[in-house]
């Protein structure tokens, strides 16, 4: 597959298999050996690299992007972050000044993440760097850095832009057409998820179709009642898309994947791939989102619910598209309660979305639905019904919780145990109560 | 002088441009070979049948290899010889390495690796420390024990007494780079061995075994590694091995990388414990008696589980004198990954013991728990000694120097630990003064308490934890180190030594070291890899010795060849050689100075040798590891923490608010790299306690064997409020420029995070919460549900 990129300000036209990772390539073909491979799936944040493209300069995990999703883009690795004549950018001399090394070897992708938060102007630190793991410094001095850098002017020479595509773009019905013709096909998104069966798994992937190829499927509209997200949105824009109504829904993505997946994953993907641990699904299942699917020109609409038939089987037809999601807007009381052994990127144990109208101290509508508590994201019919019609009170909260068990039977696994599962997600209950209710309950917020 | 100065890493401007090469970076032979092992998808069983022909038959494979194609030894112990490369015929874990694969490429050999037919008779593996100690599947004969007093007697007639137990589990390294090795055949025999290892000569050792040459014909070389804490101690021997193995084999070179998940499930990890107790105690907390049993999983093989469970053992006093101790301590032998070192080795697993023993106590009495470890705490080390000479180097002056617990003895009687070794350098107390001082701990303790009082679902917590932590290898003689110095003619000087590099810095303090030995720069100073072929017979860079062994071995080779040219300008000049003085990147001759550089050159022309080794051996060791008794140790570092949290008690998620740290790196050799291992430290200790939970299930597999199930903490789980000071006493004992060992040590400062949220969770209710380690959310909601009773 024909890809055209730079590298480091260099104009870079190859031809490889699709599934080529951008690591194994910069390593093994450039010998490029500054971009390092700490986990081979996107969670070290060793093989960060910065990439430009129409949207601006993100950090991206090279080990599982593969050099498809680069045509037309702009990749700078960390033998391109210093200047020509051998000065530092201004993280990496910060970083050395900080002593924010020291084995060393996650720091190529540290200052890369680091470089690309400066650029972009971005000083929230620790959100910035939750995707970059180190096992020596215990962070400290890598903020320290961060700090110290931050007001720096952005070095000219990684001003980098998108450059020429390579790839023909297609129009959305020229895409489903193509998948329709192809139902066996991968298709890759931001490859967050397909990235690790080929790295881990280590399946051969024929045929493979690149969502970015379709820019009909990666525009957010908004219109008065609603969002409609394609299916394409990465989850970096989506947080953007939704904050300012749904903050806790933002702050939620705010600590799913990490800024590198972020902005390779996309919100389809979360939803296709029909994993019943996926954040998005119980958050959206509880805003009462619209799911939209295409077969060639068949286009069909359902509650997103609907879509999740049992553990791994969907409502897609073979070659059907997943080409959106519609978010409803005006639903102030929507919050999103995630709960994983690491507050920042780490796949939840549970996760739960509610969003519960009261009316004159009744309630009148009740949407909650959870992740991680069965073989699929649903809702919690037995503890809505407990719900609906009675005063908001602790009382009908404590009645619904004991109905939790109707609606879930999870299982146990090294996330967490059955128990603990059924027993969170009754509390997420009452901490939404309190949390509607003024009180605080966020160990976020406090401080010392 | 450069020792005492804030430096940065020798090697952060390489970090931060990607230009430190690793084994994985390195240029490669176009001929080079790469390997995977398949792996064993049982727990325990015998192979009946192994049909590799697929894996044969696979793209790019060059050869694959089973136990029967070894011609030598089938071994890369550490230790017993229990621990074949490829396995035997018997199955002792999932995840053994079976068979190797030689093939093209990494991808290549991993495709491969996993097209293995193997047919096992299987057989119920033995998991847990209840499976093995029902099964009596031990190493050695039957649980260590040492005792100190009447422990019966003691616990009889004790005003109060309680018991309990903790479990805590293991730790995996997670080391950002994995486990590498690359070896080069080269003519006659010879083999070179690139090596992610703390122990080139193990390496060195291993390899020569399984190739049938002696180690002459072995050359290690280790330049860097990303990240050890113990976990290229002994692991790394597989890899070595697999590949000399495979280069003798082909002829050609050969690498091998463990992809991460093979790392994980392959490799060993830190020893998880239970610690039974029972203590009996006087009104006002102070232990009258305590009886200790520790049980740990080993795992398949000996490896360093027997040193690190005495050293689980020599800790279980940590900071406290026990008047009367019995310490049983169980060696299990199970079907999972040989545990291994990992910082602390043991030591972590001791004192959360007896840390746990002292919160327990101080729930029991209502006391401030801070109170009761302090009324616990040994004898101070006696505040009229004399100051401790700067730049004392043991074998250069007479007698011993400042040497307690004789004629110099402190006032009160020294007190002695259980294993018989006098503490005579204890300084807790004034550190724990000044610490709880500096945090304002008694005033936010107060604001914790008011907080928990005006809060439902949200509960704070605050803990004092201290550490004391023995240094030395208790396997005495591996308290040796070597070190060769070249001064080359135009003032430059290489160095090497027989440390190795991981992360922490030890080849820059040495660097500083030996600037400070001539009296120059550090950029005048080369710092070259560790190469078996330079300084032989090294031990592991482990136990926090790396800079109190080398420093101190580099600094007598530069003592020797800068008294040589001492003795040579001092000819020269005709006066007395003890006039000479080195100094900033001169040296002075009376009145009169040359450079450095004018000096080596006059030295050089006038035939005088500029290189020589050095050699250091701590002195003052002696310990019988069976009686459990004597000195394994040359002296205690030391260091106080005070941590505070909130907990979230309807889910058990949790926050480390603060945390303060005074921490004691005698006269630190660069503060600024001490503090960063005691930073790391902590961190890497609080996440032990805390999101690091390994998992298996019931077949023996390891659910958690890559950072999506394995969680590390991230850069939001360091502190908000972090910090860092050191405790500016020079050490009383001889070490190099009287500093203290750092790497290990304050990993166990991450032991109050833990009791803040036990701490936290005791403010939900009136009984004791029992938390056990690792404290995960669930773990901490779990101990809420205690707490309510």
């Amino acid at each position: 597959m024909k890809t055209a990129f730079s590298l480091n300000g260099e104009a870079v036209e190859v031809d490889t298999d699709p599934t080529v990772t951008l690591l194994d390539w910069l390593r093994e073909t450039r010998g490029l050996c500054g971009t390092k491979e700490g986990c081979n799936e996107g969670d070290c944040g060793a093989c960060t690299v910065m990439v430009t493209g129409e949207d601006g300069a993100r950090a991206l995990n090279a080990c599982i992007l593969f050099i498809p999703q680069l045509d037309g883009k702009a990749v700078r690795t960390v033998e391109g972050l210093a200047g020509a004549d051998g000065t530092l950018h201004p993280v990496q001399q910060a970083m050395v000044d900080h002593h924010g090394s020291q084995c060393g070897f996650c720091t190529p992708g540290f200052v890369m993440s680091m470089a690309t938060a400066h650029r972009n102007g971005r000083t929230d630190h620790d959100d910035q760097l939750a995707g970059n793991l180190c096992r020596c410094t215990g962070y400290a001095p890598i903020i320290r850095a961060a700090e110290a850098a931050q007001a720096a002017p952005v070095p000219d020479w990684v001003m980098d832009s998108a450059v020429r595509h390579e790839c023909a773009l297609y129009s959305l019905g020229e895409f489903a057409d193509w998948y329709a013709d192809n139902p066996d096909a991968t298709l890759v998104a931001g490859a967050t998820d397909v990235g690790l069966w080929v790295t881990k798994q280590l399946r051969d992937l024929d045929q493979v179709g690149f969502i970015a190829r379709c820019p009909e499927l990666n525009k957010i509209t908004r219109t008065d009642d609603a969002i409609h997200l394609g299916a394409g949105v990465s989850m970096t824009d989506v947080l953007e898309a939704v904050r300012d109504d749904y903050l806790s829904y933002a702050e939620m993505i705010r600590r799913y994947g990490s800024v590198q997946v972020r902005n390779a994953a996309t919100i389809g993907g979360n939803i296709a791939n029909g994993s019943p641990i996926g954040d998005n699904p119980p958050a959206l299942i509880a805003l009462g989102a619209t799911l939209h699917l295409r077969l060639r020109d068949a286009e069909r609409s359902m509650p997103l619910e609907d879509f999740f038939l049992a553990y791994g089987k969907q409502d897609r037809q073979p070659g059907e598209l997943v080409t959106g999601v519609t978010v409803p807007l005006g639903q102030a009381q929507h919050r999103v309660h995630k709960l994983s052994k690491r507050f920042d990127q780490d796949i939840s144990a549970v996760c739960g979305g509610f969003n519960v109208t009261v009316a004159d101290g009744v309630v009148t509508q009740a949407r909650i639905a959870f992740g991680g508590m069965a073989g699929t994201p649903h809702r919690a019919a037995a503890v809505e019904a407990a719900l609906v019609g009675q005063p908001w009170t602790v009382e009908t909260i404590e009645a619904a919780t004991a109905r939790m068990g109707e609606d879930y039977t999870p299982m146990t696994d090294m996330r967490a145990s059955a128990d603990y599962r059924l027993q969170a997600a009754q509390n997420m209950l009452r901490r939404y109560f309190a949390e509607v209710s003024g009180q605080p309950v966020n160990v976020l917020e406090i401080s010392a | 002088m450069s020792v005492t100065k804030a430096l940065p890493h020798d090697a952060a401007k390489l970090h931060v441009t990607g230009a430190a090469r690793y084994i994985d970076d390195m240029p490669l032979p176009a001929s080079t070979l790469h390997l995977a092992f398949g792996m064993s998808e049982v727990a325990k069983g015998t192979i009946t049948a192994m049909d590799l022909g697929a894996v044969r038959a696979a793209d790019g494979v060059v050869a694959v290899l089973t136990a029967d194609d070894l011609p030598f030894a089938n071994d890369v112990s550490p230790s017993a010889h229990d621990e074949p490369l490829l396995s035997d015929g018997a199955i002792h874990y999932l995840g053994q390495p079976l068979f190797l694969v030689i093939a093209k490429t990494h991808l290549a050999a991993r495709k491969a690796a996993r097209l293995g037919q193997i047919t096992v008779a299987e057989e119920t593996p033995i998991l847990t420390l209840d499976d093995a100690l029902a099964a009596n599947s031990r190493f050695e004969d039957g649980p260590r024990i040492w005792i100190k007093g009447d422990v019966d007697a003691a616990l009889a007639g004790a005003a109060h007494r309680l018991q309990g137990r903790i479990e805590m589990g293991g730790q995996e390294h997670f080391y950002l780079e994995g486990q590498a090795a690359l070896a080069l055949p080269q003519d006659d025999a010879e083999m070179v061995v690139h090596s992610s290892t703390q122990h080139p000569t193990e390496i060195q050792h291993k390899v020569a075994e399984a190739l049938g040459v002696p180690m002459h014909d072995v050359r290690c070389e280790v330049r860097r590694m990303g990240g050890g804490f113990g976990g290229k101690e002994s692991q790394g021997n597989a890899l070595a091995v697999a590949c000399a193995v495979a280069a003798q084999f082909t002829g050609r070179p050969c690498k091998m990388r463990y992809d991460r998940d093979d790392d994980m499930m392959i490799t060993g990890k830190r020893h998880d414990f239970r610690i039974d107790y029972e203590v009996g105690f006087d009104p006002e907390g102070r232990i009258v008696g305590v009886d200790f049993t520790q049980a740990t999983r080993c795992g398949w093989a000996m490896d360093l589980s027997l040193p690190v469970a005495d050293r689980a053992m020599l800790h279980a006093d940590n900071a406290y004198h026990l008047p009367a101790a019995r310490i049983t301590s169980h060696r299990l032998k199970t079907n999972t990954q040989s545990a291994t070192a990992f910082r602390g080795f043991g030591g972590p697993q001791g004192v959360l013991g007896i840390e746990r023993v002292m919160d327990h106590i101080a729930a029991e009495l209502r006391l401030d728990p801070a109170l009761v470890r302090q009324r616990n705490y040994y004898a101070e080390m006696a505040q009229d000694q004399p100051a401790a000479p700067s730049e004392g180097i043991s074998g250069k002056k007479k007698g011993r120097g400042v040497r307690y617990g004789g004629a110099y003895s402190p006032k009160t009687a020294v007190q002695t630990t259980p294993y018989g070794m006098e503490v005579s350098d204890f300084i807790l107390g004034g550190m724990t003064e000044r610490l709880l001082q500096s945090c304002n701990y008694l005033q936010r303790r107060e604001a914790v308490q008011a907080f928990n009082a005006s809060h439902d679902y949200l509960k704070k917590g605050i803990a004092f934890s201290p550490v004391k932590f023995g240094i030395s290898f208790t396997l005495t003689h591996l308290n040796q180190a070597g070190a060769l110095v070249h001064v080359y003619q135009d003032g430059s000087i290489r160095m090497n030594h027989g440390g190795t590099e991981m992360g922490q810095g030890l080849f820059q303090k040495v660097a500083q070291v030996a600037a400070s030995r001539f009296g120059v720069s550090v950029d005048r100073v080369k710092i070259t890899a560790t190469d078996t072929g330079k300084v032989p017979n090294t031990s592991a860079t482990a136990a926090s010795s790396g800079t109190d062994l080398n420093g101190m071995a580099v600094a007598i080779a530069c003592d020797e060849i800068r008294d040589r040219i001492a003795a040579c300008i001092a000819g020269l000049h005709q006066v007395k050689a003890d006039q000479i003085r080195f100094a900033d990147d001169k040296v002075h001759v009376g009145d009169a100075e040359l450079d450095f550089a004018e000096a080596v050159m006059l030295a050089y022309v006038n035939r005088v040798s500029l290189s020589a080794t050095g050699y250091y051996k701590t002195p003052e060791l002696q310990w019988d590891r069976i009686k459990g008794d004597g000195r394994p140790f040359f002296y205690f570092a030391q260091g106080a923490a005070v941590t505070e949290v909130v907990i979230d008690t309807l889910t058990g998620e949790n926050r480390i608010l603060r945390t303060d740290i005074l921490h004691d790196a005698g006269a630190s050799l660069n503060p600024a790299l001490d503090i960063g291992q005691v930073e790391g430290a902590y961190v890497q200790g609080a996440g032990w306690l805390t999101t690091e939970e390994l998992v298996w299930d019931d077949k023996g597999r390891l659910r958690t064997h890559a950072p999506a199930t394995y969680k590390i903490p991230a850069c939001s789980d360091r502190p908000d409020i972090f910090n860092v000071a050191l405790w500016d006493q020079p050490n009383p004992a001889q070490t190099i420029y009287r500093s203290k060992a750092v790497g290990e040590p304050p990993f166990m400062l991450g032991i109050s995070a833990f009791f803040a949220l036990s701490d936290a969770v005791a403010a939900c209710g009136a009984l004791y919460p029992d938390l056990q380690a690792p404290a995960t959310a669930e773990q901490v909601l779990a101990a809420i549900g205690r707490a309510r009773g």
